[in-house]
């Protein structure tokens, strides 16, 4: 097991430099000069050549990519060239409204998920399968955003339970903070836990026409004792993969539904950066995005071995 | 041969209604789309405009069929990148588990997949600006490495039955048992993932689109006019209700059509229904 987490430590480490090799290529390589880039065509050579100046971008472009992730490893993430101020101050700011967002969802959906799916699983062929499924059917073809879009039509506007957008912050207590995200977050869930709850039925129907299910029923365990025992960890192996996955939605998801409720997260920071031009915040933002799923998937990895020892030791 | 399944015959007519009204958009539509009609705007559906017009006077239905165009190709094209490059990886990965050649292409994946489509689709359009091949690119690489773990995760698990070692007793090559053995057992799983992705596709076009990074105006996309409708929600709400409904109902008949697939093509499955 020890041997199993260096290895898939190393390949974290390998996987990072990697990604930010990727970033800083497409953002500070691909364009040519970003100084210019940054303040459009109607620049003078200057004002460039001053920004130039103020990115330290005249080194080369080994020495700028070295600085680059020497600052990120200390925290150091530039400065906004729109805002002015240091960039990780900003996202700072913006994860205390996207973090939860994600997290708000990915709970609600696995807690509605698995109970679901293990319901549909049992009652397989009836009615209440049946209803779920199609259920399951309209939460995967609703797009969240437009999902959102009804919420705030029916619980903003008509019923006038939740406000239509923005963000109190955490300072005026919790109650309200988590209020203005509920909306969003059940605009995020939907799809993912319709998804999950598909994957875990279908999971755990293939898992019980397995020999060793025969074998455990034949031994005299009731159907449920059989499922507790040696279904459900094989069946969480999908549902795992799948969860791991949907992280990587959540966070997207969450960039979008955030310009539909107005939060100050970190997808209306990096759309104003994308406007703005601020190549600095978009770079940044991205690694970090980027960086959140490298360690989610490791996660997941490292779960596995732990569901299924089989995994663990080489083939 | 058992007959074929509802769900089969349910999603391929929404799907095809959809598909065929967007390709009769290239022939023929209600109304000029680029055209504006501003002593038309904001009609409520009648006999003359069948779902109403927008802000700019253009008939809906007819931006629907176009707009279909887009979130369709985009959709299709993207599916065809992730399967075409990432199941042959994940069977590679498989026959070769543990083996260096599984460690670089899962690792490889880990990475690609690190970049959600929305993140790789920022970073094109802060490079090169927002368009719909961006967002092709954009969903299609995403695409990749969910093919290849879930063909692998597939393949993994048929790999340790006895008939696959019955196959290298009898001295097939790891190449031939993929494609002969692993490959046909793992079609269920990869035909539900491509509807999976498919929708999701149609769904991410549509996502992009709404914040700016898929198709530009003036060429529609449903995405496009959810974004287009949304300062318009409390006072029209038709405008972001219709193409809302429009992918819904893409999205629903190819996962329809897709589950209809599984059980046709899927022995197994069928056999423990009976």
């Amino acid at each position: 097991m020890l041997r199993y987490l260096i290895t898939r430590a190393l390949s974290l480490g390998a996987s990072l430099i990697v990604a930010s090799l990727v970033i800083f290529a497409m953002i500070e390589v691909i364009p040519g000069d970003p100084a210019s880039f940054m303040l459009g065509l109607n620049a003078s050579p200057d004002t460039v050549a001053a920004l130039r100046d103020d990115l330290g971008l005249n080194g080369s472009v080994t020495t700028r990519y070295v600085n680059w992730v020497g600052g990120l490893l200390v925290g150091d993430f530039g400065t906004s060239y729109t805002y002015r101020v240091p960039v990780s101050e900003l996202i700072l700011e913006r994860l205390q409204v996207s973090l939860p967002l994600a997290l708000f969802a990915l709970i609600l959906s696995t807690l509605i998920a698995i109970p679901v799916g293990l319901v549909a699983a049992a009652r397989r062929g009836q009615m209440t399968d049946y209803t779920i499924m199609g259920a399951t059917q309209m939460g995967i073809a609703v797009p969240n955003f437009w999902f959102a879009m009804l919420l705030v039509l029916v619980f903003a506007v008509q019923l006038r339970w939740f406000s239509a957008g923005g963000f109190p912050g955490w300072d005026n207590g919790i109650g309200p903070a988590v209020k203005a995200l509920t909306l969003p977050a059940i605009a995020l869930a939907l799809p993912q836990a319709s998804i999950l709850a598909r994957v875990m039925r279908s999971s755990l129907l293939d898992v019980l026409h397995q020999d060793y299910m025969r074998t455990a029923r034949a031994k005299g365990l009731s159907v449920a004792q059989a499922t507790r025992r040696h279904a459900l960890r094989n069946a969480m192996i999908p549902v795992l993969t799948i969860i791991g996955l949907q992280f990587s939605f959540l966070l997207a998801g969450a960039i979008i539904i955030e310009n539909v409720f107005f939060l100050p997260g970190l997808g209306r920071l990096i759309f104003q950066a994308i406007t703005q031009r601020d190549l600095v915040v978009v770079e940044s933002v991205v690694m970090l995005l980027v960086f959140a799923v490298i360690l989610v998937t490791f996660l997941v990895d490292v779960a596995y071995a732990v569901v299924d020892p089989r995994l663990r030791r080489p083939a | 041969m058992t007959r074929l399944p509802a769900q089969l015959w349910i999603g391929a007519v929404l799907s095809i209604v959809l598909l065929a009204a967007a390709l009769i958009s290239f022939l023929w539509t209600p109304y000029d789309v680029t055209a504006l009609n501003i002593a038309d705007k904001l009609k409520a559906p009648s006999a003359e405009y069948l779902l109403g017009t927008d802000h700019f006077g253009r008939d809906l239905l007819s931006m629907l069929m176009e707009g279909g165009r887009i979130s369709i190709a985009v959709a299709v094209l993207a599916v065809g990148i992730g399967m075409g490059i990432g199941v042959p990886l994940g069977l590679m990965a498989a026959a070769n588990r543990g083996g260096w050649l599984d460690e670089i292409i899962m690792r490889g994946n880990d990475l690609i997949f690190a970049f959600p489509s929305l993140v790789i689709a920022i970073l094109i359009t802060a490079t090169f600006g927002p368009s719909a091949t961006n967002a092709i690119i954009a969903i299609g690489i995403f695409n990749i490495p969910v093919f290849a773990r879930v063909a692998r995760g597939g393949a993994l698990t048929i790999w340790t039955r006895e008939f696959i070692m019955a196959a290298r007793v009898a001295g097939k090559g790891k190449a031939r048992i993929s494609v002969e053995h692993i490959l046909p057992n793992i079609a269920n799983l990869l035909i539900v993932q491509g509807t999976i992705q498919f929708s999701l596709g149609i769904l991410a076009e549509a996502g992009l689109s709404y914040v700016g990074l898929g198709a530009q105006p003036p060429t529609p996309s449903w995405g496009r006019m959810l974004a287009d409708a949304q300062t318009m929600i409390y006072s029209t709400p038709r405008l972001a209700i219709a193409p809302g409904l429009a992918i819904v109902v893409m999205v629903l008949g190819l996962n329809l059509m897709g589950d209809g697939l599984r059980d046709l093509l899927d022995p197994r499955i069928r056999r423990a229904r009976e």
